[in-house]
């Protein structure tokens, strides 16, 4: 069928892989390649865009570029395996490429190191804490790692508590270790969450973009009533008011905001203000 | 709040269904999509193919058992319900061919120990029921956030007695025909994933089915992309 001969012949055209640079800010689908850079100059004219000055044409520098959540490398280009908007950050101290990485929207965690979460304590068991985290297996807590324990003086922690901490153990292979204290020895805001307020859920995507520097949202909360906060990275916040009737409404913006327009939101924000 | 709780993106794509009889080449049923429509599975699609339509959840990744661990990957499970009654053998070896299909793209390697659960309940069959599968599927493993490397699709066609091919078949055209085929394709390079055909055909006709196939898929690749650029384009 000479028909469909010939869509088959522009359907391989199509999955060319496209520069890394045109699709920036773009969703980008899994299976996606995308070509870095300097291998643009490589392809020939197919790549377009200026050709740097080079002192030595024949070499190819190579830039290191770090290749973030949502990208992996295939060979030399990178391979998109989520669905989200391509990002790239230029490098600060002008070593490397930038980083780019993948803006996609998920509900379930995957423990990272360094990352800052909210836990439940569900287990004591000898001289850890086995706290539910969100992941796939529960992580594990030392009961030395807060500040000022000593295997005399004991941290005072429950089964059911909340636990702000990072994690210092956290990769694919192991089970997730996690701790309440940073690299000096302070607590830092980290250990056991006091027990009022309420604990809920959101994405991922929503924690982001509420612990961006420049958001409003947090701002324009703390106006409205005296709050106590915590963001945790695995999609959970905790939240509390002076009343319940306080913390409900604050957890229930919290939530909708993920689908509020900015209009629709400082709306709201002017009626609660009044009321 | 009364606003949506969960994101929409509807998409309707014409592709080419009310222009006259089907020959052979692309013509598809009406395609619907929606994601992230329930609240508590990780991601979540429904998929609708004309009037087959098929509801999916995506569970991932998660504790697993540990009879069921495997040490490098993720464990992959399926489970497929039917409209009416209890789950027989029937279900059993669909579930079987579209868990092959995603295991091939699922890049399992990345949450060894874990378990990516998905469940599929079908809404309503009128034909083409295990491409509509397939295309659920991997809606869902995409708004799962499930690391893949590529995406796929299902396509059935079905052989007349005389030979005709007809690509996206109903219920009834399914019946009448001599040979129905089953093809999953990946959206890299339109890959042959999984097949699996009933029925008496040549090897000349097989070929011919898996290209008309090949080139179905083109179009619901681009459905996936126009769906999957709107759901985002409203963050």
């Amino acid at each position: 069928m000479a028909e469909v001969v010939a869509v088959a012949a522009e359907s391989l055209a199509g999955s060319r892989a496209r520069a890394a640079r045109t699709v920036l800010n773009q969703v980008v689908l899994p299976g996606e390649e995308l070509l870095l850079p300097e291998q643009e100059d490589a392809e020939g004219p197919g790549g377009g865009g200026e050709r740097p000055l080079r002192l030595n044409a024949g070499a190819r520098s190579r830039v290191r570029v770090v290749c973030g959540p949502g990208l992996r490398r295939c060979g030399d280009r990178l391979l998109v395996t989520k669905c989200g908007r391509l990002r790239h950050k230029e490098p600060g101290s002008g070593s490397g490429g930038g980083v780019y990485w993948v803006d996609s929207q998920q509900k379930r965690y995957v423990p990272v190191k360094g990352d800052h979460v909210i836990g439940i304590v569900t287990a004591k068991s000898g001289d850890i804490f086995k706290v539910d985290v969100g992941g796939s297996e529960p992580a594990s807590l030392s009961y030395l790692a807060f500040e000022g324990a000593t295997k005399r003086n004991r941290p005072n922690v429950q089964v059911g508590d909340l636990i702000y901490g990072q994690f210092v153990v956290a990769n694919k292979d192991m089970e997730p270790e996690m701790v309440c204290i940073d690299s000096c020895g302070r607590a830092n805001g980290m250990g056991v969450i006091g027990h009022d307020g309420l604990l809920f859920k959101v994405t991922l995507g929503l924690i982001r973009k509420l612990l961006a520097p420049d958001c409003e949202i947090i701002q324009e909360v703390g106006k409205l009533y005296p709050l106590e906060i915590v963001f945790g990275m695995n999609g959970r916040i905790w939240v509390k008011a002076k009343t319940i009737q306080q913390t409900l409404i604050l957890a229930n913006i919290l939530e909708a905001c993920e689908h509020m327009t900015t209009d629709q939101r400082k709306q709201i924000f002017s009626r609660l203000a009044e009321s | 709040m009364e606003g949506t709780m969960h994101a929409d993106a509807k998409i309707r794509a014409e592709t080419g269904t009310e222009s006259g009889p089907r020959g052979p080449g692309c013509s598809l049923r009406h395609f619907a999509c929606e994601q992230n429509l329930l609240s508590r599975p990780d991601g979540s699609a429904s998929f609708m193919q004309g009037d087959t339509s098929v509801l999916v959840g995506v569970y991932g990744p998660a504790e697993v058992k540990v009879s069921k661990e495997i040490f490098n990957k993720a464990t992959l499970e399926v489970i497929l319900r039917p409209k009416i009654g209890l789950p027989g053998v029937a279900e059993k070896s669909r579930e079987q061919l579209i868990r092959n299909t995603c295991e091939a793209v699922v890049l399992g390697a990345l949450h060894p120990r874990t378990s990516i659960t998905v469940v599929l309940q079908v809404i309503s069959d009128a034909g083409s029921l295990l491409a509509c599968c397939l295309n659920a599927a991997c809606m869902a493993l995409v708004d799962a956030g499930v690391p893949m490397r590529a995406l796929f699709c299902g396509v059935t066609c079905t052989l007349g007695a005389d030979g005709t091919l007809v690509l996206d078949p109903t219920a009834k055209q399914e019946k009448e025909a001599r040979a129905v085929l089953t093809f999953a394709l990946d959206s890299v390079e339109q890959k042959l994933l999984m097949s699996t055909t009933k029925g008496l055909y040549s090897d000349a006709e097989l070929q011919q089915c898996l290209a008309a196939a090949q080139a179905a898929s083109q179009h619901v690749f681009r459905f996936y992309r126009e769906s999957l650029q709107r759901r985002y384009s409203k963050s």
